[in-house]
Parts: structure tokens; sequence; C-alpha cells
């Protein structure tokens, strides 16, 4: 027993090693899919409030440009307004409309923490589930997708973006709506993505818009990039083409959360049907 | 002994303060980021006791990690860190110098001592953390170039504050 002793003595910065090692592993392992994120994150008390504070002081030096995407998107709305529309038929009759129906909500809310430089990119935002968000809905921003939430916390909330490995979202070309999907791109490039699994009697060519299709959780439609470049090496049978994003991720400040109405009950049904197979 | 703590614990804060803030919004042609807060690590005194070591390594690498949301993978990196420089310094290191030489820094001794402990001890954490991080064979030219480069830009960064900090030694 003496003998154990003075042997683990001896040794103790290699046993040492191997227990700390094990136990930051297992954290590591453990914890890194998110689906049980711990309070090591940012979402908790310090490190999202000095993530808060500090992008207080970020806020300022972009003002400029947050101002300009805002006046934009203003602009862009206004075109829209039924004031903005001459109105070429006389008889106008006022119907009370009961077709449609209100599907997406949005919850807008601040970026306090981004990162756009490593392999797997999250970005924390100050709207939690006190705010009505929940795991799973979409995020947008005035000029295009930026991802999706992984983890809600009573005042903030992660969000898994585009450029993460695991990112993969339903995506179709503008113009014959032919499907495909869009995920980052694998240089680490901010600015890149590929459009995949498109079908070969799709012919698309160089700036072509690329938008979100109508099965992925946002709304048909909203912009993700432009076509860039038409042969990349990938593999597969399908055409696969590279994508320049439209969103600059390394400046975002305000985003919205999408909330689908309808979300619940789709899923439900899937389910359903999944259990009845 | 109360001054060595001292300096220790405003290094510490300091080095996450400038990592978090500063240094994780810089990157190279996206493939050089700097990690210059192992730096604490490195520079505590040689007659830390293991266990110690050990657990601030732990500490400042869980910190980290709750920054940047990656639970577990700068501790694990860290742990190696610390093991790597207790191996090192016992190589390279007579136990009779303790006395007049407290800590390992680049002042204290000398310029070709330091660059070779800094190159070691970071090339093992950047390894360990860049292959830790993508855990992938496919992508493995991308990873140890941004490894080499990030190596790169850390030392340089460390020889810098070395430098900046330099204190003439005296006899």
């Amino acid at each position: 027993m003496r003998n154990l002793w003075i042997f683990i003595n001896k040794y103790n910065a290699f046993f040492l090693f191997i227990i700390f090692e094990i136990s930051s592993l297992v954290i590591y392992i453990k914890y890194n899919s998110f689906q049980k994120a711990s309070f090591i994150n940012s979402t908790n008390k310090i490190t999202g409030g000095l993530y808060a504070q500090v992008n207080e002081l970020y806020g300022y030096l972009s003002l400029r440009e947050t101002n300009d995407s805002l006046a934009k998107e203003n602009a862009r709305l206004r075109t829209q307004l039924k004031a903005s529309f001459y109105v070429d038929s006389v008889n106008k009759k006022q119907v009370k409309d009961t077709i449609y129906k209100q599907q997406y909500t949005y919850i807008e809310a601040k970026v306090i923490n981004n990162s756009t430089n490593r392999s797997n990119n999250y970005i924390t935002i100050d709207r939690g589930s006190l705010q009505g968000i929940g795991k799973g809905m979409g995020v947008i921003c005035s000029s295009g997708i930026v991802g999706k939430v992984v983890f809600v916390g009573p005042h903030m909330s992660i969000v898994q973006s585009l450029l993460h490995k695991d990112s993969r979202f339903s995506a179709m070309l503008a113009k014959n709506h032919e499907i495909g999907y869009i995920e980052w791109a694998d240089d680490l490039d901010p600015h890149k993505g590929y459009l995949k699994d498109v079908s070969n009697n799709a012919q698309p060519h160089l700036g072509e818009e690329v938008v979100t299709s109508e099965f992925s959780l946002f709304p048909a439609g909203i912009p993700i990039g432009k076509v860039s470049n038409l042969h990349i090496k990938t593999g597969g049978y399908a055409l696969n083409m590279e994508v320049k994003l439209a969103v600059d991720y390394g400046k975002l400040q305000y985003v919205d959360v999408v909330v689908n109405k309808f979300a619940e009950e789709q899923a439900g049904l899937e389910a359903q049907q999944k259990k009845n197979e | 002994m109360n001054r060595v703590i001292l300096i220790n614990f405003l290094r510490f804060i300091s080095l996450i303060f400038l990592q978090v803030f500063l240094l994780k919004n810089i990157t190279l042609y996206n493939l050089s980021t700097p990690y210059l807060y192992i730096m604490f690590i490195l520079l505590l005194p040689f007659e830390t006791p293991n266990l110690l070591l050990f657990a601030l390594s732990f500490l400042m690498g869980i910190i980290i990690d709750a920054f940047y949301d990656t639970p577990g993978l700068h501790a694990a990196s860290c742990v190696l860190l610390a093991f790597v420089r207790i191996l090192f310094i016992s190589v390279t290191v007579q136990k009779d110098g303790f006395d007049n030489e407290p800590e390992p820094t680049l002042s204290v001794m000398g310029t070709r001592w330091f660059f070779t402990y800094a190159l070691i001890l970071t090339l093992a954490h950047h390894f360990f953390l860049f292959n830790l991080e993508v855990f992938r064979l496919s992508e493995i030219p991308f990873t140890l170039s941004r490894f080499v480069l990030s190596s790169i830009f850390t030392v340089f960064l460390m020889l810098l504050s070395g430098f900046l900090f330099y204190r003439k030694r005296k006899r």
C-alpha cells in the first residue's frame, strides 16, 4: 500500500493529467451537441452580461451601416404599401378578406455575441423563452437568412448560424424553383456557401438568385445569395454550385426570429404519420 | 509571495479580456487565429504545485470555453498544455535554480530558452485544439495549415509581449 502511494506520488503529474484530461473530454463530448447545453456557454449571466455590455460599445462603431440597411429595408417595405400602388380599376369594392391568415410572425432581437472565424459558429441573441422564442425556429435579418435557434435560455438564446458544419437549409433557384439545399463552403470563408443536389435539368447561370424554398424553416423566397461559380468539385450526381452569401455575417446587428404558427401542427402530424408506419 | 499571486491574478483577468473581446475577432485569411490566453499557463511560477497547475489550466480553459460556446474544448487543450509544460521544464531546467529564477518569463530565462519553450508548448496546444475542434481526417491539409499559421501568430504575440514587459535582470 505504501509502495503504491509512493509510486502515485512520484508520477503525480501524469495521473493528474489523466484525471483532468478525461474530465474535460467528457464535458466536450457530452455537451458539444448542445442538446443538454450546460451553464458553460454564453447564455449564462456572467458571460452573456459581459458580451451585452461590450456589444453596446461595438454598436456605436457600426451605426452608419445599421442605419443604411434599415433605411433600405424601409424603402423596400414602403414600396409594398397599398398607398404606393396606382389603382387602375375605377370601381373599387371593399372586400373583407378572410382568405389570409397570419402564418409567420417575427420577433426582433439584438445580436450580442457573434463569430465567423471558427469551423462551428454560433450567435447569441438577447431574446429568450420569456419573449416567446423556441428551439428550432429560423432566424433571418434584413438581407437574408441567418440560422436556426438551438438553445433557449430565459432571456437569451443561441443561434446556430449558417456558418456551421451541420447547418443545412432547403433552398431553391429563384427563377425556375429548382430545389436543393444550401450549406457552408468547406474552406471557412464566411462569404461562400454551396447549393447542392439541384436536379440536373436545371440550367443555372452566374448571378442567379438563390432563395429559401417552401420546405425550410423560413417563409419561401427569403434571399440567401447569388450563384458565383457553376463548376465546383464536390462529387455526387446532381448539380452543385457555389453561392456568394447575401448576408455579411461579421456585421450582424439586428435579426428577426421567425415564429411559424403552424410549425407545431406540422411537426405533430409528421410525428403521427411516422408512428403509423 | 502575495505579490506573485496578485500579478498572476491580474494576468489571468487581463488575458481573458484580451482574448475574448479583441483576439476572438481577429483572423488572418481565415487561417490564422491567435490564442494568446495560454501565456498565463506558460508564465506561472516554477514552484507551482502540479495539482494547482492543472486546476488553474482547467479553470482557464473552461472560462474561455464559456465565452467561445465550446464546453470542454479549450479545457482539454489547456490540460494537455500543462502536462507538456511539466515535461519540458523537468527536462530543461535544473532544480537548484529555482531560488533566483522564480518565473519562466522572457526577461528571466533569456530569449533563446523562452522562444523554444513558447514554440513547443504552443505547437502542442494548437495541434490538439484544432484537431479536436474539427475531428475529422478529411480536412487534414486545411487543419494543419491553420494549426501552423495560428501557432506562428500566437508565438509572435508572446514574444512581443515578452519584450514589452522586459525587465533587466538584477544581479
